[in-house]
């Protein structure tokens, strides 16, 4: 079974994240970033279907020349080979130029039996690249998995909703997203680490996608951050004595802040 | 905040990252409760093996992970900011692996090695015992020889791991003469070998220490490493290697405690300023960095001696001393950073500073370093070299 791994490389969350001054883009620069935690049960996910049977994982990122860093730490796990899609035209994507841009590097990569993502990245959040990654690519999407099997050409995966937990079948090839609740990604290797620099990872070009530049980027998106504000510093929070009447100015508070 | 690092290879600076996310994530929310119970966490040895953290300063074609010390030994310190006992423990499972790695036959060292240092198997050695400590040529453990056997009888104080390691490497008398002593790696279920309660010590509490007792323990003679009558100096050789160790682990604990230190004196407030501001304070923090990056800089210094290929066991000695007195100090400092509350065992600060106290003892006791770096002074030295 052959699978691709879409992965992002996202800024820490524990880092100070911030966007860019001149066009209110995601700064991806200036911060330390890392391959998206979400991803990492995504490439946990493949790498226990490959080692249960065979097949190739590869991973595939859509970012600027940091990005590689998310695809080095997915090799370093245990994933097989790297796509790597940079181009200056690509910055300030929305998530509709980011699924098509994906979903040629998948077309180019081959037909894999499985397309598996993270559930949402930990900077954007919206978690809709998987579905109109599927759309594109014309296959069935099952999304927000917290167990997945293959057997044979059918995947079944488990959703667990608010009010129902969910059986969903599909036949393959299919695209999955999956949740944090999945596996417990594992820590790449020393030996992992080792082998990873001499897997190979390819560098992609929109021109090798036959995407136009028009089609992608700040200009094309159909949404666009207008303005951003820092957040204010946490102002200093108030102690209340509790002189018997705690219960009560406890209640007042939630209620001022419309908690209650 | 942790420590800035330069390492040799973009392969080495990705180690230092998983090391710290392990740390993190995995050593961090446990530390303080094996400490406080006194729990072996034989499964983090288990996750270090499969990490390939307990191999890392021997050659990739056994097994290891053929880091140079320069590395392995910054791994070992962020390990012991976090958990000494666990750095130590590292620290102690690669000196057991030393005489069979250094002076084993291909035979031996095929046979027992990858296991050793995948981590399937945890070590342990035997040098010290109740009488004999600093001076482990008054050693009375005798191992006799009777057919392909030899035959092992005493008792073996403090053993790192005693109980808990899969085969412990043993120093035992061969001969008469007072350097007749010879190495033996016998394995845990050796009938008569037995572990006693492990000692109740100030510190260092997730790391057992137990007197092993040897009673009639038939080793087939295939065990034995190097030659009859010369383990004294397999293990004075392992020594060096294991100083520098202890040292990483001293820096590390250090620069932990130097860590909690900060923060705490950033959040804390007395007259009406947080307490970094005020200079007597913060003066003691300066003291306690530059306590730490000295210890770091000596010590990395060593090792890039031994890495080299030069002699390093006055440089190893200097760096067991300097950087478990500094880790001393700096863990002591820490406790008086956080005032009544460093005195609790709320902060981990108190256990830092029981922890750094059995580092100027263990591997050689600071004294003993002062005594091999004071010989050396009357030996010639002061070579000019090439980096390779
Ligand atoms: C937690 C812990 C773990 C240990 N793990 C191991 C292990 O895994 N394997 C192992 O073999 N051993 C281990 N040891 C033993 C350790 O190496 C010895 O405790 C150490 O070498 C000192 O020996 P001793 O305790 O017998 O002290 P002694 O040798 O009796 O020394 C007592 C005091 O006299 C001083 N002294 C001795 N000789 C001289 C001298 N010539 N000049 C000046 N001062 C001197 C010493 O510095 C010390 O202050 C461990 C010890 C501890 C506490």
């Amino acid at each position: 079974m052959n699978i691709v791994v879409c992965v992002k490389y996202v800024p820490d969350a524990q880092a100070e994240r911030t966007f860019n001054a001149s066009d209110n883009t995601t700064d991806r620069e200036n911060v330390d970033g890392l391959l998206s935690e979400l991803d990492e049960y995504a490439v946990e996910a493949a790498l226990k279907l490959v080692e249960a049977g065979e097949g190739e994982v590869t991973v595939v990122t859509v970012g600027p020349d940091q990005a590689a860093d998310a695809i080095k730490k997915a090799l370093q796990m245990g994933a097989d080979k790297g796509v790597h899609v940079k181009d200056d035209a690509i910055h300030g994507s929305d998530a509709i130029a980011t699924s098509l841009v994906l979903a040629e590097a998948i077309k180019k990569i081959g037909s894999p039996d499985l397309v598996v993502t993270g559930m949402a990245s930990t900077d954007g959040t919206m978690g809709v690249v998987p579905t109109m990654l599927a759309e594109r690519l014309g296959l069935p999407a099952v999304t927000y998995a917290s167990e997945l099997t293959v057997d044979g050409a059918k995947a079944t995966i488990r959703r667990d909703g608010d009010v129902s937990t969910q059986t969903i079948e599909a036949t393959l090839p299919a695209l999955i997203s999956v949740t944090d609740q999945i596996n417990e990604p594992r820590y790449p290797s020393f030996k992992g680490i080792m082998a990873a620099k001499k897997k190979p990872v390819e560098e992609w070009s929109l021109a090798d996608l036959g995407v136009e530049a028009g089609q992608v980027g700040l200009d094309a998106a159909w949404t666009k951050v207008e303005a951003f504000a820092a957040r204010p510093p946490r102002s200093q929070g108030e102690i209340v004595t509790d002189e018997g009447d705690g219960g009560k100015k406890l209640a007042e508070f939630l209620a001022s802040r419309k908690f209650i | 905040m942790p420590a800035a690092r330069v390492l040799p290879t973009p392969e080495a600076a990705d180690l230092i990252r998983l090391v710290r996310e392990f740390a993190t994530e995995e050593l961090a929310p446990r530390a303080a409760e094996a400490e406080a119970t006194g729990t072996f966490p034989r499964e983090v040895f288990r996750q270090l093996g499969q990490l390939g953290l307990l191999g890392l300063p021997y050659p990739e074609s056994e097994g290891g992970g053929g880091q140079p010390y320069e590395v392995y030994l910054q791994v070992l310190e962020e390990l012991a900011s976090v958990w000494a006992s666990v750095a130590v423990g590292t620290s102690v499972h690669a000196l057991s692996c030393f005489g069979l790695a250094t002076r084993g036959t291909d035979e031996q060292r095929q046979r027992w090695l990858p296991d050793l240092l995948g981590g399937e198997l945890l070590g342990a050695y035997c040098l010290s015992e109740p009488h004999a400590g600093s001076d482990p040529a008054a050693m009375t453990t005798r191992a006799v020889r009777d057919g392909d056997d030899y035959v092992i009888t005493g008792a073996k104080a403090w053993t790192t791991h005693g109980g808990e390691a899969d085969y412990y490497k043993v120093l035992a008398r061969t001969s008469d003469d007072r350097g007749g002593i010879s190495c033996f790696l016998v394995p845990a279920d050796a009938e008569g070998l037995t572990a006693d309660p492990p000692e109740h010590k100030m510190g260092l509490m997730g790391s057992t220490t137990a007197t092993m007792r040897f009673d009639h323990v038939r080793v087939p003679a295939e065990r034995r490493l190097g030659d009859e009558g010369e383990g004294l100096k397999i293990a004075l050789a392992g020594l060096d290697a294991g100083r520098l160790g202890i040292a990483a682990c001293a820096t590390g604990l250090a620069q932990g405690a130097l860590d909690r230190a900060v923060a705490y004196a950033e959040e804390r407030e007395a007259f009406g300023r947080k307490i970094i501001e005020h200079e007597g304070l913060a003066f003691v923090l300066a003291d306690m960095e530059a306590a730490v990056q000295s210890a770091r800089a000596i010590t990395l210094h060593a090792a890039r001696l031994k890495d080299q290929g030069l002699p390093y066991s006055r440089e190893a000695s200097i760096a067991k001393l300097v950087a478990t007195d500094n880790a001393m100090r700096v863990t002591t400092d820490a406790v008086q950073v956080l005032g009544g509350y460093g005195y609790t065992k709320d902060f981990p600060v108190e256990r830092y500073m029981r922890e750094a106290k059995v580092m100027q003892i263990f591997e050689g006791t600071n004294q003993i370093q002062r005594l091999v770096i004071s010989r050396s002074l009357r030996k010639p030295a002061g070579a000019i070299t090439v980096q390779k």
